[in-house]
């Protein structure tokens, strides 16, 4: 099983990234569980969300401690002083940020792909929702999962003008990623 | 099976309670906005706009004319859903009350949320367990797939000329609510025919203007106890009603729950875990991972609070060591949990075993694996014979 944590802010897309990138691993054919947590639904109030994929049905209802992987959609929630306990060994960070990561911020940390998706989000869909962009960076970063998937999983939410935009924005972030290993 | 598969979808909780409400064809449907079931009324309303769902949706001031609208909706003959959470709960308590009396079998899905009172918008089934005595049937299910074949299963029960009762669907807000999982929806001419025994039975008593008909009773009167009497005994007709609508399911669907309650692994198990909801995933996959280690441990999981199914329990649980019962709620001036008083009641019928309450998962708190480890640790050490505390709240003695 892997099991994937999310960190973002009410607005940023954070619940629906989750969702697509759900959909995208069960057209993969695997078994997936994904919810987010938050109270009442407030714009910049941090959101986490939890993915879990399996090759079998997905039991435990729980939150996650000991992610393989963290995205980081709001670069601020970096200073979370817990963000980074329990990552499982060869712990995996997709981080959206414009700048690149100076040290390795967790021993745990083997591999982590950046991007600055709240500027390719803001020239590609025209405003800040960093979501999408984060998954074709993940999708580069930790070969879990397809780009093509993940571009179809968009059809879900979206459609007509703002499908094409979010579809570049999701091809930038798989190209444009930076990869960085320990 | 009888039918083909259907298709696949990957939906919420919220999703999979309207899949289910809209695969039934409901005539009405009424529903107010309230965290975490929002969703539910958002995709109905979406089925509707798209054509695919035929019915009146009515909209409305809150959940008090949600329930009523429903309600006399049933009674006039039709088919009728509505969705709700805690505050919503609270503010058609008077209508569900009155919705049960006058045996109106309306469906309705609870995304479960702690109740008015401190303010929590967060899990728990404090508002389900609020509702106790309303005479409602109180189904609690454990992911996506059994939201959406509960609240079919759910107008089979309502509807049936020996039940005609409300009967709500509650699944955990939140981890539940919002939980997004790969669900098969079956298609909508195979829920057409898993229904199609109601047509074949006698037709309710109707509400018509032509015939003008009285509804309920007022004043100090034997018809009163006589009805409360009729109510009562169709609460229990419901029980062996749940577990045969559920066994037609699986020969239907493919798909089956158990009934009243789910039995895992507790044939010949020593002691044994009672959960609900949510929970009750988390818990089979702690069984299992305990059975590996050696230890005889089985799994109860309720899946209707009221009818509260005694005689079930009483046969799965006879000659078990030591019962250990997590909740998700309080019981107000008993100090533990509703589902675990509920079972000390039948302490003459299990044995005088050591039973344990233990209180989880309040306001969105995790009920996490170490947590039910240490459930199934205490109650084997109870059931060697060692010392044990009757109520345990997990997080609170960590």
């Amino acid at each position: 099983m892997k099991e994937i944590r999310f960190h973002g802010r009410g607005g940023q897309g954070a619940v629906l990234a989750a969702r697509m990138l759900a959909i995208a691993f069960v057209a993969e054919g695997k078994c997936v569980a994904s919810f987010p947590m938050y109270g009442f639904e407030r714009r910049g109030a941090p959101v986490v969300a939890f993915t879990r994929l399996d090759d079998k049905p997905i039991q435990e209802k729980t939150q996650i401690y000991n992610p393989d992987c963290l995205v980081v959609i709001d670069p601020g929630l970096m200073n979370l002083p817990t963000l980074f306990s329990g990552l499982k060994p060869e712990g995996i960070l997709l981080l959206n940020s414009p700048r690149p990561l100076k040290n390795q911020p967790s021993e745990n940390l083997k591999l982590a792909g950046v991007v600055n998706a709240t500027q390719i989000a803001v020239e590609e869909v025209g405003r800040d929702v960093p979501n999408t962009c984060l998954l074709g960076a993940l999708a580069a970063t930790t070969g879990w999962v397809g780009l093509k998937s993940i571009l179809s999983s968009l059809e879900e939410y979206f459609s007509g003008d703002l499908l094409q935009r979010n579809i570049r924005s999701t091809e930038r972030g798989f190209r444009e990623v930076k990869v960085l290993r320990w | 099976m009888k039918v083909r598969k259907g298709e696949i979808k990957v939906i919420t909780g919220n999703a999979a309670a309207a899949y289910g409400a809209m695969l039934c064809r409901p005539d009405v449907v009424a529903s107010y906005p309230v965290t975490p079931q929002t969703e539910v009324g958002e995709q109905l309303s979406r089925f509707h706009a798209d054509g695919i769902l035929d019915a009146e949706m009515v909209e409305v001031e809150g959940e008090s004319s949600s329930m009523n609208i429903t309600a006399a909706a049933t009674l006039a003959g039709g088919r009728a859903f509505t969705a709700t959470s805690s505050w919503g709960l609270m503010f058609m308590y008077d209508a569900m009350l009155q919705a049960a009396g006058f045996r109106a079998p309306v469906v309705m899905a609870n995304a479960n949320r702690e109740t008015p009172g401190i303010l929590a918008v967060s899990c728990g089934q404090q508002d389900m367990v609020s509702t106790r005595d309303s005479g409602w049937v109180l189904i609690v299910v454990e992911n996506c797939q059994e939201i959406l074949d509960s609240v079919i299963m759910a107008f089979r029960l309502a509807e049936d000329i020996e039940i005609q009762l409300p009967v709500m669907v509650n699944y955990d807000g939140f981890y539940l609510s919002y939980l997004a999982e790969a669900v098969e929806i079956p298609a909508r001419e195979d829920v057409d025919q898993f229904l199609a025994p109601l047509k074949l039975q006698p037709e309710r008593t109707k509400l018509v203007p032509e015939r003008p008909l009285g509804c309920g009773t007022h004043g100090i009167l034997v018809e009163f106890m006589e009805l409360r009497y009729k109510h009562c005994a169709a609460l229990e007709r419901a029980k062996r009603k749940l577990d045969e609508i559920d066994q037609e399911f699986g020969e239907f669907f493919g798909r089956s729950y158990g009934g009243q309650i789910e039995e895992y692994r507790t044939e010949d198990a020593e002691i044994v875990v009672l959960a609900s909801g949510s929970a009750a995933g988390t818990a089979r996959m702690v069984i299992d991972t305990k059975r590996a280690e050696g230890l005889k441990v089985g799994l109860i999981k309720l899946r209707v609070f009221r009818p509260f199914p005694r005689e079930r329990l009483t046969q799965a649980l006879k000659g078990k060591k030591a019962i250990g019962v997590i909740d998700r709620s309080v019981c107000f001036g008993w100090n533990c949990g509703p589902i675990y008083m509920e079972l000390r009641a039948l302490s003459p019928d299990i044995g005088f075993v050591p039973m344990m309450s233990f209180i989880d998962g309040l306001a969105n708190m995790d009920i996490s694996i170490p947590h039910i480890e240490r459930v199934i640790d205490e109650v084997y050490a109870a059931s060697q014979g060692k010392s044990y505390q009757e109520v345990t709240w997990i997080p609170l003695e960590e």
